[in-house]
């Protein structure tokens, strides 16, 4: 059976392969992209007003001497939708966040808002992206932990779970 | 209810399957007797059972069902009924199970129609298309159920704006088809192993499954390609991207197992080499679903998959083909040596095909795995690209184009150097005019595309060269197959070569009214607007192109940005004529009031995927003319099963 010894080199060169599909497997690398902005000043940015009568964010305003969260988010996603409730109980610690809007429409906003709760303090309306590209952002949600200078100490991309709070109150304590 | 009636469907179906496997085990003890012949309607109700299944998951799509998950998870109430449909099969659970309905389908009709095969052979290889179809179900049933209901019902997610356009739509089917046609090859393949009976029989009822599948992989590889080219926005037709090759590879392997199996269906030679090639083919095709499904190669196709169900899918892959070669090992030494062959004989230009084609899809496979593999051996990330592949397979395309040009017009088991000559001097003369001509006029134009338009000259006049003093009227349907196929590949290599060569770009930042010159057009920039669609919001320009002696045109490239998710696409403006293309892009708004444009005339570029579609036209036709031989044969000849269902 084992007279023909190269009979068997198809096999293991298949067996190799499947050896290095694993191992590609169970190391996923590198494939989320972080903030270069983090630690660093925030680059000038402003939004526009998305819900009447509530302040809009930008960098000045981010500036103001309280740490906070800063909650990237749009009317049409659904993992937004999610985080909603984690993120209302932490405005019932009473932490302070602010939302940025992006790709959307005032109306969806407001809708979005009364069906699902509102947990921001200033919400902005970005529709081009670019308050979203200055903080480093490349999706959404995501939340960013801002200190109280208005740098950005963290970055949490995707949805916001219990799992997640006491590293994020770990890093809003950590801004003084 | 819909969701209920398609997941017992799903069951019975895969219950089915295990039964189909027992009866192929059981009936080979006892070759021939009762058990063997009930594999066939079991196969054909599994066939049914799974067909319906499906059937329901394109209804839950079709109605928007939110309350499934993973019709929430991937359609939208608001998309347009075609993406709604195509929706199906745009996501894991669902391209799974689409393949295994398509498999099981292949099963049913290899059961229902398959004459040639002998009975135990027959069996064996239905055995061997249960065992897959199992590990298939298995993985359905177990870690991705698609008809998973939910509790909150919200309004659903979308479809990567990327995939929802027309052609794509329909891209992953034709894959799939082309994929699942290698599934038969390959149990064809270890059904033969199993019974030691590989032969002339065997080869002939494994054709026009490896046919069939082949004009599927050649479409879905046009089809890809033309998409990237008007979609991309980049003015490119293939970019090596590591999905692009996951569909060459099996491509490569099939294109290789469908010139193999010609000599073993009418010459009784190569016969381990078939075997290994049909093993490979099936392994390329499962590779590459696996590449381009894991995620573990990061391309815009990659779908998010947790590491638990691409372990699942491993662990498949490694015992169907680690399995198969095992068998492979075991067994081949003892299948019969074929029938022997001289050097100059078309036995060995078919040879040197298959090896040739073997070294591209290795060179292939190698620049595709290089990345992962160098980012698990230090974690360094690079990206192989172009340059490698155009520099290593360039030129064993090109020797592989003259082995193409030659073999044709080579006579089975011993033909003569001189004979060769005569035949092929007048094709060979034709690449000489070409190589003088263009070195003489076009100048310079690179090693690769002046080398591709010689060959391309030379394949050209030799591929006809079959037809010469023949009755064309009695050449039969596989020979005119022949012809037209290896005509599209000099037709493509033409496309291809001058394309690389004489196209001509002019990218530019225009101002509204602003005239720009391209080849022999004037493009006038007349005006930019805002454009929605359905779901995207989108920039478009209006651009008057104007040609001497013709009346003036308008041409509106369009920039779509996607909400859902963020996500940018280039719809690029195309106008064909007769000798070429104009493709024109508009980019985002960049100084002030100035638009970036990118003005393209690509001489020729057409031919690339005419030649494509000839080339699946040649396997078409190859493949009717085969079945139609087969039916006209089996006519006097009593079929060995009695009691097949039609």
């Amino acid at each position: 059976m084992m007279r023909k010894p190269l009979l068997w080199l198809p096999m293991v060169l298949g067996l190799g392969l499947f050896v290095l599909f694993y191992l590609g497997l169970e190391n996923p690398g590198q494939r989320i992209i972080n903030s270069n902005v983090i630690g660093r000043e925030l680059p000038e940015f402003s939004t526009q007003v998305a819900v009447e009568g509530v302040e809009p964010v930008s960098s000045e305003n981010l500036r103001d001497g309280n740490p906070r969260l800063v909650n990237v988010f749009a009317s049409w996603c659904a993992p937004c939708i999610q985080e909603i409730p984690v993120l209302l109980r932490l405005r019932a610690q009473g932490i302070e966040i602010d939302g940025i809007a992006v790709h959307d429409r005032p109306a969806d906003i407001s809708r979005f808002l009364a069906e699902n709760g509102n947990p921001y303090r200033r919400i902005g309306l970005d529709n081009e992206g670019r308050s979203q590209l200055e903080i480093g952002s490349s999706g959404v949600p995501e939340t960013f932990v801002i200190d109280r200078e208005g740098r950005i100490v963290y970055q949490h991309i995707g949805i916001v779970t219990e799992q997640d709070i006491p590293e994020i109150l770990a890093r809003l304590g950590g801004t003084g | 209810m819909i969701a209920e009636a398609g997941l017992a469907a799903l069951w019975l179906a895969a219950a089915l399957t295990i039964a189909q496997l027992a009866l192929g085990v059981l009936g080979l003890r006892r070759a021939g007797e009762g058990l063997a012949e009930a594999i066939i309607p079991v196969s054909v109700l599994q066939a049914l059972l799974v067909t319906f299944s499906f059937v329901c998951l394109v209804t839950l799509f079709m109605r928007s069902d939110m309350s499934v998950l993973l019709v929430a998870a991937n359609s939208h109430s608001a998309k347009p009924m075609i993406y709604k449909f195509a929706g199906t099969w745009g996501n894991h659970e669902g391209s799974m199970l689409l393949w295994v309905t398509i498999l099981s389908i292949a099963g049913a009709t290899i059961a229902a129609f398959e004459r040639k095969l002998r009975t135990d052979t027959k069996v064996a290889t239905l055995a061997a298309q249960a065992a897959i179809a199992l590990g298939f179900y298995g993985f359905l049933l177990l870690s991705s159920n698609p008809f998973e209901r939910i509790e909150n019902v919200i309004e659903g997610a979308g479809l990567n704006p990327l995939l929802q356009d027309p052609g794509l739509a329909f891209h992953p089917p034709t894959l799939y088809a082309g994929y699942v046609g290698m599934s038969a090859a390959f149990s064809f393949a270890v059904g033969a192993l199993v019974t030691r009976d590989v032969g002339p029989e065997f080869a002939r009822a494994m054709r026009p499954w490896i046919l069939a599948s082949w004009i599927f992989l050649t479409i879905g590889i046009v089809a890809g390609s033309y998409w990237a080219y008007y979609t991309l926005g980049w003015g490119g037709w293939w970019f090596w991207d590591p999905v692009e090759n996951a569909s060459l590879m099996p491509w490569l392997a099939t294109t290789a197992l469908l010139h193999s199996v010609t000599v073993l269906a009418t010459r009784d030679g190569l016969r381990a080499w078939t075997i290994m090639l049909a093993v490979l083919a099936f392994s390329m095709s499962m590779v590459g679903t696996f590449l381009v499904r894991s995620g573990i190669l990061t391309s815009v196709h990659s779908f998010a998959v947790d590491p638990e169900r691409g372990v699942f899918i491993l662990g498949l892959l490694v015992f169907y083909i680690c399995g198969a070669l095992a068998l492979f090992a075991l067994r081949i030494g003892t299948v019969r040596e074929g029938s022997r062959f001289d050097l100059v004989s078309r036995e060995s230009a078919l040879v040197m095909n298959n090896l040739l084609l073997t070294v591209i899809l290795v060179v292939v496979l190698c620049g595709t795995l290089y990345p992962l593999a160098l980012e698990l051996a230090n974690g360094e990330k690079i990206s192989v690209g172009a340059p490698y592949f155009n520099a290593v397979a360039g030129p064993l395309a090109v020797i592989l184009m003259l082995i193409l040009a030659a073999g044709p017009l080579l006579r089975w088991r011993t033909d003569s150097t001189k004979k060769l000559v005569d035949r092929i001097a007048l094709a060979l003369v034709s690449g000489a005019g070409a190589a003088l001509l263009l070195a003489v006029f076009a100048g310079d134009l690179g090693i690769l595309p002046y080398l591709g338009l010689v060959v391309a000259a030379v394949v050209g006049v030799a591929s006809v060269a079959p037809l010469w003093k023949r009755n064309l009227r009695r050449t039969p349907l596989f020979t005119w197959g022949m012809v037209i196929a290896h005509l599209g590949c000099a037709v493509s290599i033409v496309g291809m070569a001058s394309e690389s060569a004489f196209t001509q770009e002019n990218l530019v930042a225009m101002e509204i009214g602003e005239t720009q010159r391209i080849h022999d057009f004037e493009v006038t920039l007349e005006d930019v607007r805002e454009a929605p669609g359905p779901n995207y919001a989108a920039l478009e320009a209006v651009a008057v192109v104007r040609r001497e002696g013709a009346e003036p045109l308008r041409m509106v490239p369009q920039l779509h940005q996607f909400s859902d998710p963020v996500m940018q696409t280039n719809q690029a403006a195309i106008e064909t004529y007769w000798n070429g293309q104009l493709y024109i892009v508009v980019g985002d708004r960049s100084i002030g009031n100035r638009f970036l444009m990118r003005l393209w005339w690509k001489p020729w570029v057409t031919l690339i995927w005419i030649g494509g579609l000839m080339i699946a036209l040649g396997g078409l036709l190859a493949l009717l003319g085969r079945v139609r031989r087969d039916i006209v044969s089996r006519k006097p000849a009593a079929p060995e099963l009695k009691g097949a269902p039609a």
